[in-house]
C-alpha cells in the first residue's frame, strides 16, 4: 500500500497513541515518544512495524506519541492512520483487519 | 549481604555507614538511649533577628546538619529563602535533613548540590527534577530515605543530629511560642516540625506574623527556640493543600473504594471503638465516604482516626462518628481549620505518631489502615519510591509505620495505563510484605496467605472476588504485556531504611 499524504490517527489522551504517517523513499522509520519507552518501546515499535507490514506498507515515516496505549489500540490507530495516508478509508482492506 | 526481602545490599557501603540489613517487622523490647540537644541559655529577650542573612551567619557552619519541615508543601517560601542565603554565603558540605522535600524546593536543592553546599540528604522522599537528578547520579553520597516514624527515631537516637532547624510558622511571638493554625499561611498540625524543635541544637523560627506575647496555643514552645526571624511571607496559602476536597467520580476508584469498604466491614476489626488511618488519594477519600455510611448503618463509632488528615475525616469527627482525630499533618484547609476549632482534634508529633522505639506509638494501636502503592509484588512487598522507569518519584511518608496496623489494606488499580501495579517483583521494596494483609484492586482482592483468619472471613462475600496475588499479577501482565527489565548501573544513589533503622533495599543509578 502506498502512502500518498501525511495523515494522523489517535489522540493524546491517556491510554491512547497518536500516530502521524507520512511518505518516505524507502524503509520504515519510527520516531517514538513514550513515558513507557524504557520498558515497552521495543514492543510498541514492533506492533507498528508488524501492522504496517501486514498492510503492505514498505516505505513510511511514522511519528508516534504514546500515552500508555495497549497493543490492540496501537494496532487500531496504525491501521486508521495508514488508511487515511493511503486514501483508502472508503474501501478499507477488511481482510487485513 | 541481603535483606530479609531478598534484596542484595552493597557490602562496602553497608559497612562504611555501619548499617545492618532488614530482618523483621517485629521491633521487640530493646532498651535504647535517647540524646538531648545543646541549650544556649538566654532569658529570651534577644531572639528577634532582622534578616535570614544574619541568622545564617550566626548559626550555620561548614559540615553541619540543617533541617526544615514540609508542612507548607508546595506553598513553601521558607526553604528557598534560607537556602539561597546559605548557598550565597559559600557554606559547604551540609547534610540536609528535612521531614520531606516538596516540588517547590527541587531547583534550589539541585543548585545547592552543584555548588557543594549540600553533600548529604536524608528525607522521606523526593519527586520531579530532584528525583531525576539523584537517580542519574547527581549526588555523590547516597540519599537516605526514612519514614516519618523512623525520622523521629533517628533524631531521638542521634542518627540524625540536627545542628540548625529552620522552621517556618504562620504565627509566633517574640520568644518563639508558635503554632500552625493562626495567620495567613496556615497548615494546621506542626507534627513533623515538633521533632526538630525538640532535638535541634539551634532552632530558628521564620514567620510573617509576629503576635503578642505569649502566643497560645503554643505547639512549639519558647523553651525550644533560639531565634525568631520576620520574613515577608512564609507561604502561599493556596498551594499548601488542595482547597475543597472533591470526591472522585472515577468509576475505577469508586469500585476499589467500595471493595475496600467491604473488606473493612466484614473484618473482625469493624466494631465499636475501632480506629483507622486513610490516605489522601481519590480512592482513600471515597473509602471514608463509604465507611461513614457503614458506621451509621451499623451504629458503630471509631475511637480515633490517625495520620495525615483530610476534611472528610474531620467531618466524621463533627458528626460524632469518630471520637478523636490524632493529627500529625493536615492535607487540606478544612482539616487545618478544624484543628483550630475542634478540641477533639489533637496535634501529635512524629514520635507519638509512629516512632517504633517508643513507649507505644499511635500506629501500634491502629486497627485498619488503607495505603496506596506504585507497585506491589507477589510477596506483598510495596514500592512507593521509584516509578516505572526506575527513577525516584515518591516518599515513604508513614507507609512503613502505618502498615504495622492490624489490618493493612493496599488499594491500587491493577494497571495504570500500560504499567502493571501488581508485579512479580517490585523495583524498590519500601514496605515489607510481612506487614501487608490485603490488596484491593478493581478486579478483586488478594489476601496475604499468612492471614488465614482473614481468608476465612473474607472468602465468600458477594461482589468481593478473592484471587491469589499471583493470579492478579498474571491478569495485569496479560493486559499490558511483559515489560523489558529496567537497566541500572552498580552505583547506589539511595538507601531505603526500614522503620527500625536497618536497610531494606537500595535505589541504583538508572542507565539511560
Amino acid at each position: 500500500m502506498e502512502i500518498k499524504k501525511t495523515a494522523i490517527a489517535g489522540t493524546l489522551e491517556s491510554s491512547d497513541i497518536q500516530l502521524m504517517i507520512s511518505q518516505a523513499d524507502s524503509g520504515i522509520a519510527i520516531d517514538l515518544q513514550s513515558d513507557v519507552k524504557k520498558v515497552f518501546g521495543d514492543q510498541i515499535e514492533a506492533v507498528i512495524t508488524t501492522t504496517l507490514n501486514e498492510m503492505g506498507v514498505t516505505a513510511a515515516k511514522v511519528k508516534a506519541v504514546d500515552k500508555g496505549a495497549l497493543d490492540c489500540v496501537i494496532k487500531a490507530r496504525t491501521i486508521a492512520a495508514v488508511q487515511r495516508a493511503a486514501e483508502t478509508t472508503a474501501t478499507p482492506a477488511w481482510e487485513v483487519l | 549481604m541481603k535483606s530479609k526481602v531478598n534484596r542484595e545490599l552493597p557490602d562496602e557501603l553497608m559497612q562504611k555507614l555501619d548499617y545492618k540489613p532488614f530482618e523483621t517487622t517485629e521491633i521487640g523490647h530493646p532498651e535504647i538511649q535517647r540524646v538531648a540537644p545543646k541549650v544556649h541559655v538566654s532569658t529570651g529577650d534577644d531572639k528577634i533577628v532582622d534578616s535570614i542573612k544574619q541568622v545564617v551567619a550566626d548559626t550555620v557552619k561548614d559540615g553541619m546538619t540543617i533541617s526544615f519541615h514540609h508542612h507548607f508543601r508546595n506553598g513553601d517560601f521558607v526553604f528557598n529563602q534560607v537556602m539561597r542565603v546559605i548557598i550565597d554565603a559559600g557554606i559547604k558540605n551540609l547534610t540536609l535533613a528535612p521531614s520531606s522535600l516538596t516540588g517547590v524546593m527541587n531547583d534550589m536543592v539541585i543548585e545547592a548540590i552543584k555548588a557543594g553546599t549540600i553533600t548529604n540528604i536524608t528525607s522521606s522522599g523526593m519527586r520531579g527534577s530532584l528525583g531525576d537528578f539523584v537517580s542519574h547520579g547527581g549526588l555523590e553520597n547516597p540519599v537516605i530515605f526514612r519514614s516519618h516514624g523512623n525520622r523521629a527515631r533517628a533524631i531521638e537516637h542521634g542518627d540524625i543530629k540536627i545542628d540548625v532547624a529552620f522552621l517556618g510558622v504562620p504565627s509566633a511571638d517574640r520568644l518563639g511560642n508558635a503554632n500552625g493554625m493562626e495567620g495567613n499561611a496556615v497548615f494546621g498540625s506542626l507534627g513533623y516540625a515538633l521533632m526538630d524543635a525538640q532535638y535541634a541544637d539551634q532552632v530558628v523560627l521564620l514567620t510573617d506574623n509576629i503576635v503578642d506575647y505569649p502566643n497560645t496555643p503554643a505547639s512549639i514552645k519558647q523553651t525550644q527556640v533560639d531565634y525568631v526571624v520576620k520574613v515577608d511571607k512564609v507561604g502561599d496559602p493556596d498551594k499548601i493543600g488542595s482547597g475543597a476536597t472533591r470526591f472522585t467520580k472515577d468509576p475505577k476508584e469508586l469500585k476499589i473504594a467500595s471493595m475496600v469498604n467491604d473488606v473493612i466491614t466484614h473484618s473482625p476489626y469493624f466494631k465499636d471503638g475501632f480506629s483507622f488511618q486513610t490516605g489522601s488519594g481519590g480512592a482513600a477519600l471515597a473509602v471514608t465516604r463509604y465507611l461513614r455510611q457503614a458506621m451509621i448503618d451499623n451504629q458503630i463509632t471509631a475511637s480515633f482516626a490517625l495520620g495525615g488528615i483530610t476534611k472528610p475525616t474531620t467531618d466524621l469527627l463533627n458528626e460524632g462518628l469518630v471520637k478523636k482525630v490524632m493529627d500529625v499533618q493536615d492535607f487540606d484547609k478544612g482539616a487545618a481549620d478544624s484543628m483550630h476549632t475542634n478540641g477533639n482534634q489533637q496535634e501529635i508529633d512524629a514520635s507519638w505518631y509512629a516512632d517504633p522505639d517508643n513507649k507505644g506509638a499511635m500506629v501500634d494501636q491502629l486497627d485498619v489502615v488503607i495505603l496506596s502503592a506504585l507497585e506491589i509484588d507477589t510477596k506483598f512487598n510495596v514500592n512507593v519510591m521509584t516509578g516505572s522507569d526506575g527513577v525516584i518519584r515518591g516518599a515513604i511518608g508513614g507507609h512503613q509505620d502505618a502498615a504495622t496496623g492490624k489490618l493493612t489494606i493496599i488499594s491500587a488499580p491493577l494497571v495504570r495505563g500500560r504499567i502493571a501495579t501488581v508485579v512479580p517483583d517490585v523495583t524498590t521494596v519500601v514496605t515489607p510484605g510481612d506487614s501487608v494483609d490485603v490488596l484491593v484492586t478493581e478486579f478483586g482482592i488478594a489476601i496475604n496467605p499468612k492471614r488465614t483468619d482473614l481468608i476465612a472471613v473474607l472468602s465468600n462475600i458477594p461482589g468481593l472476588p478473592v484471587y491469589k496475588i499471583e493470579d492478579l499479577q498474571k491478569m495485569a501482565e496479560k493486559r499490558v504485556g511483559t515489560p523489558k527489565p529496567l537497566a541500572f548501573t552498580d552505583r547506589t544513589v539511595a538507601l531505603i531504611e526500614y522503620r527500625d533503622g536497618t536497610i531494606i533495599d537500595t535505589v541504583k543509578e538508572v542507565k539511560d
